[in-house]
């Protein structure tokens, strides 16, 4: 490979050809300040407009300026990232942002966590000696992100994460000058756009121009009402996520901390929501069972490739994008809905009280979960089978404002009957997990044999789009799997054309899964964070004792004494669903939105 | 209409084209050209058209009426030139219905210059030869030709540059001889064209562009439109050549949507290019191809640049992208892209026919050949100019604009439009080229040239630049959405008599950072109107925030009117006049303003016949 040799602050190095000023330094331990560019590599996300300008550095022999993400080094070059003309001009630049900025840090959801509050603070910002106009936006409270456009420095991301990643087409650049922003066509609110809630755009903005709609209160105030009985359930994602604000290693599994700082939060039940993921797997590993034995005996109306449908954000793409292939996605509600559906009824029996009685509250790694508990076929009579949902980072504040020391909580376990989960469900946090769990239960529902090696590697991994055949003893079943809304266009776009190879296709919409979900603590551009999340799911699946759905002794319970069997009745009532050609009509209306 | 195939078939036909096809006895022709750009149609053209027509056949007088582009006397239309038979041509300016009246009686019958005709006596004749100063190579058809009429263009030599570079020069050859020509991009940067053409042909691709950029944006600045609207033939021509030397079998003119009469001149002249193959498949018998599309700017400055332009032709955000990868490497759609403007192809031809050593030998050092400049401000003739580089602001200016109007004394000229810089009395025997204008603070820009005397205030002339600037901004990097906004609010304190001397160190330091710091060429550039102004007129400057005053008297908030008693006479003609009831006074007696009611109109001042109003 060519080399490039060049001086970075006196400092010289060797880079292969290609080599951005910004990753030279990089290279040598010099950190560039950066607010625009990010690179996620493993999602091939990049986000690089050279436009924030707070990057610049000085090349010997250059009339301006050149922003070190987008200047390739040359040979030769002299490059020095600390000078006063550099210096000045940083520092001129972030007090440029910061005259079009509110200044409410100490109000600000997203103080601590903010990368515009950390570069201003590490260039000594003390005064904006550029104030001025500033822009005056409505805030725009959607069914999960927040917009406050008067908090956005165009820095884009959202925008090429929304357009390049997602393929969503929600967010764009709109006006020119002092008055471009970043909106919606025709400067709609979110609910009248094509959002899909994914909360992607709310992950990697820098500021917190998007946030995710807060429901903290409610919980609160559930909490506080002595008149109901409050339960928690957790996702998967969570525990492996929410140790990170509290010191933790990113990764690291903080599940028994997580317990327990539910109960101290005062929750009469801390359930599990892995419990309902259990569940998910045999009904849709039956679902898939039945669709494809009517398919292959030349059902040709059967909808094949079966489309999980436990994410509500993909759910919600397809019924705007393709409503016309609703009909492939698995009727199975999904874990967070199942759950509810469940604790609303079979658990509601067992404590012998009205469901209405019951507040279940959901934490979730993700911003769409709030948009599909508020979706009105998710309720009886009004009440919600999930009263509120709330994400990863609420759960942090939650227990910072209780003044729990997470930190030196002793580890403690769920409830039953509703916190027992096997390691086929603490994988679905992970893309491929979702299909590996089915693929676990399914074979062995179906060739009545023990499956051999449990792990089935062949499905894992962050490749955007992956593919595998899995021999259920003589019928391969090919299975496909994409992660991010751009890469499931791809393989949904194959099932419109009728060119669709597979059986069955496993799609999140969050990059990596649910670990990368939009409400987990933010990765700020780091993509190990996502594959430490991932890592540690794995492990924790390798550790549990029951790994396959259909041998979860409570979950055997639940059909033996309320729902009968997979696919019946029962089950259909409650845990299964349909859904809606939301092509024109987006969105659902809310008036109980509040700011992040 | 045949094909043509060969040059020597392009040949016959030139010299088969008579001026007025038809008739028996053309020499007895009187021949008479309108100049029907936008400017002469605005000020009445067709109207001079229609009655001198009607007029012609009335009287039974024979002639030819031509309908041309524009001849450049702005401050004169409409203009129309008379050719009797065995004349030289004479133009008459501010002409109406009573001047053609005149001129049909007095001076086509019988040969007289009627009274008040005002007859502009320096035409400029294409081989610079009538006329010292100019000389017209871009615009050498403008005015003379009928722009809807290819045999027009013919007879002028059109399209056998395109003849001789297919039939007779290979790409290299012709790239060569634009690439030692030494001519420079006119659009604004001044990077050679021969090198850009080079570039593109030896950028690897599987297809590529030319794009002609007819995105003119400049306040002021229409040299682009009268090229298109008087001698469309020409771009078409370069634009094929363009193609030819770089390997593109497509070309895309971008042009604003506001330019309607170029929009329908230009497809016009390319359907008659078609029917003649100029245009289309195999041209000239040779295996090379080549078409070309319009597509429409939505009027914002910053698709000027080529980045935002490509964007926007790509149905893009028209927004600017950091080059390197420059177009002629990654353009289009990701193809290496051509990008010149029109006048610097309007130059193409005239350099094949002529050769590069004729062109070379035009202009300064690293500057050849001529530069239009749209000549506009304070200055007596408003008007389209094509000089050689090297002339200097002095002879542009007094000699071929008549210098400032209404006697006034010259305060500033600002070049490069929003993105130039201001020069001075002290810059007038500069000569014009690319490298001293830069080296003044100022830039060669597209050619618009704004002339300021000394009623101009000059902080009130940098903060209508960036008014333009904060406007058309994309708003895409930091330094420009934000900065431009920022220096503009300080502007606008110091001309509302609330700045403060630290405002102007806030000032420059911003707009430096600006310069370093922005995206593309508009932000870098968008700082300079302030930064020659605080280099050239800084004590106009402290007057404002030390003195609170305007020297200029322009700045509403910094000036005061009062009433000299000694002069007045209590005529009450400005108390009547005034619309604020500022004005207090017995009749007869001297008058007083009351300041606190007073807007600051001026009315007063114009009203007044003693002189006794004054300002301070």
């Amino acid at each position: 490979m060519k080399t490039i040799k060049l001086v970075i602050n006196r400092k010289e190095l060797e880079v292969p050809a290609g080599t951005t000023i910004l990753e030279a330094a990089k290279s040598i331990g010099i950190r560039i300040p950066t607010l625009c560019h990010m690179k996620l590599e493993d999602l091939h996300y990049e986000n690089n407009p050279g436009s924030c300008r707070i990057c610049v550095v000085e090349v010997e022999g250059r009339r301006n300026l050149a922003p070190a993400c987008k200047t390739e080094c040359a040979e030769g070059l002299v490059v020095k990232t600390y000078t006063p003309r550099v210096m000045n001009a940083r520092r001129v630049i972030m007090e440029l942002i910061l005259s079009n900025h509110p200044f409410e840090c100490l109000t600000c959801s997203k103080n601590g966590y903010c990368e515009l509050q950390a570069i201003a603070h590490d260039l000594g910002v003390r005064e904006v000696r550029y104030p001025g106009e500033q822009s005056v936006f409505p805030i725009d409270r959607g069914p999960s992100v927040v917009r406050n456009r008067n908090k956005c420095i165009m820095c884009r991301r959202c925008e090429t994460m929304c357009n390049s990643i997602q393929t969503v087409g929600a967010l764009t650049a709109v006006n020119r000058g002092f008055r471009a922003a970043v909106s919606t066509a025709f400067e709609k609110d979110m609910k009248g756009s094509t959002c899909s809630y994914c909360g992607q755009c709310v992950s990697i903005c820098p500021v917190n121009a998007l946030s995710g709609r807060s429901n903290q209160q409610e919980v609160l105030d559930a909490l506080d009402n002595p008149d109901k009985i409050t339960i928690a359930q957790t996702a998967p994602a969570v525990r492996v996520a929410l140790g990170r604000d509290f010191g933790f290693e990113p990764g690291a599994p903080v599940t028994g901390k997580m317990v327990s700082a539910l109960r101290s939060l005062g929750f009469d039940y801390v359930f599990d929501t892995d419990f309902a993921a259990d569940l998910t797997i045999m009904e849709e590993g039956t679902e898939l069972l039945q669709r494809l034995t009517r398919y292959l005996h030349g059902e040709k109306k059967e909808k094949i490739p079966l489309m999980t449908s436990c994410c509500p954000g993909w759910v919600s793409f397809v019924e705007q994008h393709y409503p016309e292939l609703t009909g492939n996605l698995s009727t199975a509600k999904s874990p967070q809905q199942m759950f509810g559906a469940i604790a609303k009824s079979y658990f509601a029996r067992m404590l012998g009280v009205e469901r209405e009685k019951i507040v279940v509250v959901s934490i979730m790694p993700c911003l769409a979960k709030k948009y599909e508990a508020g979706r009105p076929e998710f309720s009886v009579n009004g009440n919600p089978d999930v009263d509120i949902s709330i994400y990863t980072r609420e759960l942090t504040r939650l227990i910072r404002y209780a003044n729990i020391n997470f930190e030196e909580l002793p580890d403690s376990d769920f409830d039953r009957p509703l916190g027992e989960s096997t390691g086929a469900a603490v994988i679905f946090g992970t893309t491929g997990g979702v299909i590996e769990a089915a693929c676990r239960t399914a074979y062995e529902l179906y060739t009545k044999k023990p499956l051999g090696p449990v792990d089935i590697e062949a499905l894992r991994g962050m490749e955007g789009i992956r593919s595998a055949t899995i021999d259920f003893d003589g019928l391969p079943v090919r299975i496909g799997i994409a992660h991010g809304l751009g890469n499931a266009r791809k393989l949904i776009e194959e099932v419109k054309n009728g060119t669709s190879p597979y059986h069955a296709i496993e799609i999140m919409a969050c990059p990596g899964g649910c670990i990368g979900g939009g409400g987990q603590p933010f990765h700020h551009g780091n993509m190990e964070t996502l594959r430490r999340r991932a890592s540690s799911l794995y492990r924790a699946d390798k550790e549990k004792s029951i790994r396959k759905s259909h041998e979860n002794p409570y979950i055997i319970r639940l059909y033996k004494d309320y729902l009968g069997e997979p696919c019946g009745p029962l089950s259909h009532q409650l845990l299964h669903t349909h859904y809606f050609d939301r092509k024109k009509t987006v969105g659902i209306s809310d008036e109980t939105n509040k700011e992040d | 209409m045949n094909v043509v195939k060969t040059l020597d078939d392009l040949i016959c036909l030139r010299d088969s084209l008579d001026v007025f096809p038809g008739s028996d006895h053309p020499a007895e022709l009187v021949e008479i050209k309108i100049s029907m750009a936008t400017c002469g149609i605005a000020a009445g053209a067709k109207e001079v058209n229609r009655y001198l027509a009607a007029l012609l056949e009335r009287e039974q007088i024979p002639a030819g009426i031509v309908q041309t582009g524009c001849m450049g006397y702005c401050y004169a239309e409409p203009t129309i030139e008379v050719t009797l038979p065995g004349s030289e041509p004479v133009v008459f300016g501010y002409v109406n219905n009573a001047r053609v009246d005149d001129i049909v009686t007095h001076y086509i019958r019988q040969g007289i210059m009627p009274e008040d005709a005002v007859w502009i006596k320096d035409r400029i004749q294409t081989d610079g030869d009538a006329s010292p100063r100019q000389l017209h190579i871009a615009l050498r058809n403008c005015g003379h030709i009928d722009p809807e009429n290819i045999d027009d263009y013919i007879r002028a030599d059109g399209y056998l540059a395109l003849g001789k570079a297919l039939t007779q020069m290979t790409p290299d050859e012709a790239i060569n001889a634009i690439a030692d020509s030494g001519l420079r991009g006119r659009g604004g940067g001044g990077f050679p064209t021969g090198l850009k053409w080079q570039i593109t042909r030896r950028a690897e691709g599987s297809r590529k562009y030319v794009v002609c950029n007819a995105d003119e944006g400049d306040p002021g600045a229409f040299m682009d439109r009268s090229i298109l609207e008087g001698d469309p033939h020409t771009v078409i021509e370069a634009m094929v050549i363009n193609g030819y030397c770089t390997g593109a079998d497509k070309g895309v003119i971008y042009i604003r949507a506001e330019y309607p009469l170029a929009v329908e001149r230009l497809k016009v002249a390319m359907r008659q290019a078609k029917a003649y193959g100029f245009l289309g498949e195999r041209i000239f018998g040779t295996d090379f191809s080549f078409d070309i599309e319009i597509r429409y700017g939505a009027g914002a400055f910053v698709c000027g640049e080529e980045t935002a332009l490509i964007h926007s032709m790509e149905g893009e955000r028209g927004e600017a992208s950091v080059k390197p990868p420059f177009p002629s490497e990654k353009g289009y759609k990701g193809f290496p892209t051509n990008v010149n403007n029109v006048e610097t192809y309007a130059n193409i031809p005239a350099i094949i026919l002529k050769g590069a050593d004729w062109f070379s030998a035009i202009g300064t050092g690293k500057s050849k050949g001529t530069k239009v400049f749209a000549l506009a401000g304070k200055i007596n003739k408003v008007g389209l100019v094509e000089v050689p580089m090297g002339t200097t602001l002095r002879e542009v200016i007094f000699e071929i604009g008549g210098g400032i109007k209404d006697g006034k004394k010259f305060k500033a000229v600002q070049t490069g439009g929003p993105s130039g810089g201001c020069l001075t009395e002290k810059h007038l025997d500069l000569p014009i080229d690319y490298d001293n204008l830069l080296a003044a603070g100022s830039m060669m820009g597209s050619g618009g040239m704004i002339v300021m005397d000394e009623d101009d205030c000059m902080v009130a002339m940098a903060q209508f630049y960036l008014d333009f600037s904060v406007e058309e901004s994309c708003g895409k990097c930091t330094p420009c959405r934000i900065g431009n906004k920022r220096l503009h609010e300080i502007l606008q304190k110091i001309t509302s008599g609330v700045g403060e001397e630290s405002d102007l160190e806030r000032l420059r330091n911003l707009a430096m950072v600006i310069k370093d710091t922005a995206l593309c060429g508009l932000g870098q550039t968008s700082p300079n109107p302030v930064l020659s102004t605080m280099d050239n007129f800084y004590d106009e400057y402290i007057a404002h925030v030390r003195d609170r005053a305007c020297p200029a008297r322009r700045c509403r908030k910094l000036t005061r009117y009062f009433i000299d008693p000694e002069k007045c006479t209590g005529c009450t003609l400005c108390s009547r006049a005034c619309s604020v009831d500022a004005i207090k006074g017995e009749r007869k007696a001297p008058h007083v303003i009351d300041p606190i009611l007073c807007v600051r109109c001026g009315t007063c001042f114009d009203k007044c016949r003693f002189g006794a109003v004054y300002v301070h």
